[in-house]
């Protein structure tokens, strides 16, 4: 089992003629995600052809080819064609908030938005919309999710880890493919970068419900930084609503006030959104917190290894 | 970003925010020339982005020109809050019948704005919201919608204003929506938001904070750019295209994503406790970065006096490791002589084996390479403490 995507998910790619678009719809192909189409009102009906190199979990199973993905003119055409159900964004900042818009009126059931350095407005109305509509949004500013050996929407790299027992949900791309791999031994059910930008259209909260409900998800290892107060809300969730071991970490507790790291939602304003305001909030729900990912990822194996 | 006051006031007028006239001045004589331009009783203000200025000094009243130089001269290049004053706002002066706070900001939790607003302004935000949160009002603003006028209706009557204040307060805050919506602005606040004794309705003071994010569609904001202000080192990052903020310790940290960056920045903090060193810079590659970048990032960082030794750390998803290894051995060709402080780099991920083979054959003095993200910090920070 997963959570939010899986081998039955039909994917489109909004942006997938540009160069970004080209180079990850061609990585996600390797990883066996079943690419229905791409969308480009410019380059309708033609088709783009791309080298396939399997790369993962079930990799060995199967060839390098030559896969033909279709071009749609709108993201509705392309669903009723293909019958399509998520959509992942690689369109530029400028063109972003339209491109998430025509994935909701689609109506699809889940939207990913890669896209780095959308106007929080956009964001804003977007999501606002979007929730209207109740479709799900995940990112922007993302590296997007992935169901190991069953589908991967984004641009995470298939070939960390396999399929396995851990959820792992994170603000950050690099830090989420760390702890992939400081735990592939044991494997995850779906991880996902929710990204870091002020607002994202999932959150810690709706990751953890999902996985509180997935079988086959014994633990959730979640990843924090510094802003906001998306920790402190996930810890009070975590009191009230989940069963499942939990394991933490946060980013940024060197971090200094006023200044933007890296993540356009990562700055400590005054007091709040301090990592060390996280880790406590966190601990004293019960979460066990590690100082550093090894750290974490140490924690997560000897709950489980204990079982 | 955030702005100036002087920078604020001039965004409000451009939407038809109703302000005093001001004139912004950076020498003392300017400041007279502009008390005499405004005529009449001025007030001298202090343009620096931190609160607490006028406890600091930073704001005096002015009866004429000769006062106003004299007010500038004790102002211009006064430290207020590690800040250093290096332009006064010199504004009509106002007669004040009452005094109110208005501000609209991004609510991350909610995914919404947030307008709050309050009959009792004048005194510092957190200090109303803590002593007397009845009279602070809060409404929710859709981002689609805006600060319409029924929304500027809700606002003024849960702030208590009475009904023919209101009349008044509601276009300005609908102005003040127009600059936040205008400018792609994630804070605007007015405190404070003043009625004068013939009732006009006027923003005394202005704090917007904008999204940098949004920059590609305001081509005039980068003229608010204090250059001045900014450190050296992150001005070049920043022409360079780098992702930089100058911190306070001695291990320059490069690595690719901005989480993965924070998390080393903790872990040299903890493994440099012990010999009294920390992390000097957060410098994040990005993804899928090119030989060029790395090399660009390593050059900024070494050109740090601070610096004594590096933390390379890069765990590769698009970013392969080869392109990171040919961007530190092209640093180091080009850099020669100059490169003198030991680099620490802990590679994985995509194309790995090939980024260590390029740094196993260039064999060059400074560089070691440590298999995991702890160890490499460990030795960094060791390296930082010796260096001294």
């Amino acid at each position: 089992m997963s959570i939010f995507l899986n081998a039955d998910s039909k994917v489109i790619v909004q942006g997938m003629t540009g160069s970004e678009g080209q180079k990850h719809t061609r990585r996600m192909l390797g990883s066996g995600t079943a690419i229905v189409g791409g969308v480009n009102p410019r380059k309708a009906g033609t088709s783009v052809e791309f080298d396939v190199v399997p790369v993962g979990p079930g990799a060995e199973g199967r060839s390098a080819e030559t896969v033909s993905v279709p071009v749609f003119g709108t993201v509705a055409e392309a669903k009723e064609t293909t019958g399509a159900n998520v959509s992942v964004v690689f369109v530029p900042p400028a063109h972003a908030k339209s491109a998430v818009i025509e994935a909701v009126d689609a109506a699809l059931d889940l939207v990913v938005i890669i896209t780095e350095g959308i106007p929080v407005a956009d964001s804003s109305e977007f999501y606002t919309y979007a929730a209207s509509k109740g479709v799900r949004l995940i990112g922007p500013n993302c590296p997007g999710i992935i169901t190991p050996g069953e589908s991967n929407v984004g641009i995470t790299p298939a070939d960390i880890t396999g399929s396995g027992r851990i959820g792992l949900v994170s603000k950050s791309g690099t830090l989420t493919y760390q702890m992939m791999h400081e735990l592939s031994d044991i494997g995850f059910t779906t991880c996902i970068g929710i990204g870091g930008d002020p607002v994202i259209g999932t959150t810690h909260i709706d990751v953890l419900e999902a996985f509180e409900v997935d079988p086959d998800t014994e633990l959730i290892v979640m990843i924090g930084e510094i802003g906001g107060d998306a920790e402190e809300r996930a810890a009070a969730y975590i009191a009230e609503n989940v069963t499942k071991p939990v394991v933490a970490y946060v980013a940024g507790c060197t971090a200094p006030e006023g200044k933007t790291m890296g993540h356009a939602g990562a700055i400590v304003s005054g007091s709040a959104g301090t990592a060390a305001a996280k880790q406590e909030a966190l601990e004293a729900v019960g979460v066990k917190v590690g100082r550093t990912p090894s750290q974490t990822a140490q924690i997560a194996r000897e709950l489980l290894l204990r079982g | 970003m955030d702005l100036y006051e002087y920078q604020a006031r001039d965004l409000f007028e451009k939407h038809g925010v109703p302000v005093l006239p001001g004139v912004v001045a950076s020498t003392p004589d300017e400041a007279a020339q502009a008390a005499q331009q405004l005529g009449g009783l001025v007030v001298v203000k202090a343009q620096v982005k931190t609160g607490g200025r006028g406890k600091a000094g930073g704001v005096k009243l002015a009866h004429n020109p000769d006062e106003a130089r004299e007010a500038a001269r004790a102002i211009l290049g006064m430290n207020i809050k590690g800040h250093t004053v290096r332009r006064v706002l010199i504004a009509a002066g106002a007669d004040i019948a009452e005094e109110y706070y208005f501000s609209l900001l991004l609510d991350r939790s909610e995914r919404r704005y947030l307008a709050m607003c309050s009959v009792e302004g004048g005194m510092e935000i957190e200090q109303l919201a803590a002593e007397r949160p009845a009279a602070l009002a809060r409404v929710a603003v859709n981002p689609l919608i805006g600060i319409d006028e029924d929304t500027a209706r809700v606002i003024t009557s849960q702030a208590g204003f009475a009904a023919d204040v209101a009349e008044r307060v509601i276009p300005v805050l609908r102005a003040l929506w127009d600059v936040y919506k205008g400018e792609d602005a994630t804070l605007v606040e007015v405190n404070p938001l003043v009625q004068t004794t013939d009732g006009a309705i006027i923003a005394l003071d202005g704090k917007v904070t904008l999204d940098n994010n949004a920059a590609f569609r305001h081509p005039d904001h980068t003229a608010l750019v204090d250059k001045a202000a900014e450190d050296p080192l992150e001005a070049r990052a920043a022409e360079l295209g780098l992702n930089y903020v100058k911190l306070s310790g001695q291990v320059g940290v490069i690595g690719n994503g901005a989480g993965l960056v924070m998390s080393t920045l903790d872990v040299v903090a903890y493994a440099g406790e012990q010999y009294g060193v920390g992390p000097a810079n957060f410098l994040d590659i990005g993804g899928g970065a090119s030989a060029e970048v790395m090399s660009n990032g390593l050059s900024v960082i070494l050109s740090d006096p601070d610096v004594r030794s590096v933390l390379v750390n890069v765990f590769g998803g698009i970013t392969a490791c080869d392109e990171v290894a040919r961007g530190i051995v092209g640093a180091l060709e080009l850099l020669g002589d100059q490169a003198t402080k030991p680099i620490v780099v802990r590679l994985d991920g995509n194309a790995v084996e090939d980024g260590l083979g390029i740094l196993r054959e260039a064999r060059h003095p400074l560089v070691t390479v440590i298999a995991t993200m702890d160890e490499a910090a460990a030795e960094a920070a060791k390296l930082a403490g010796k260096g001294e």
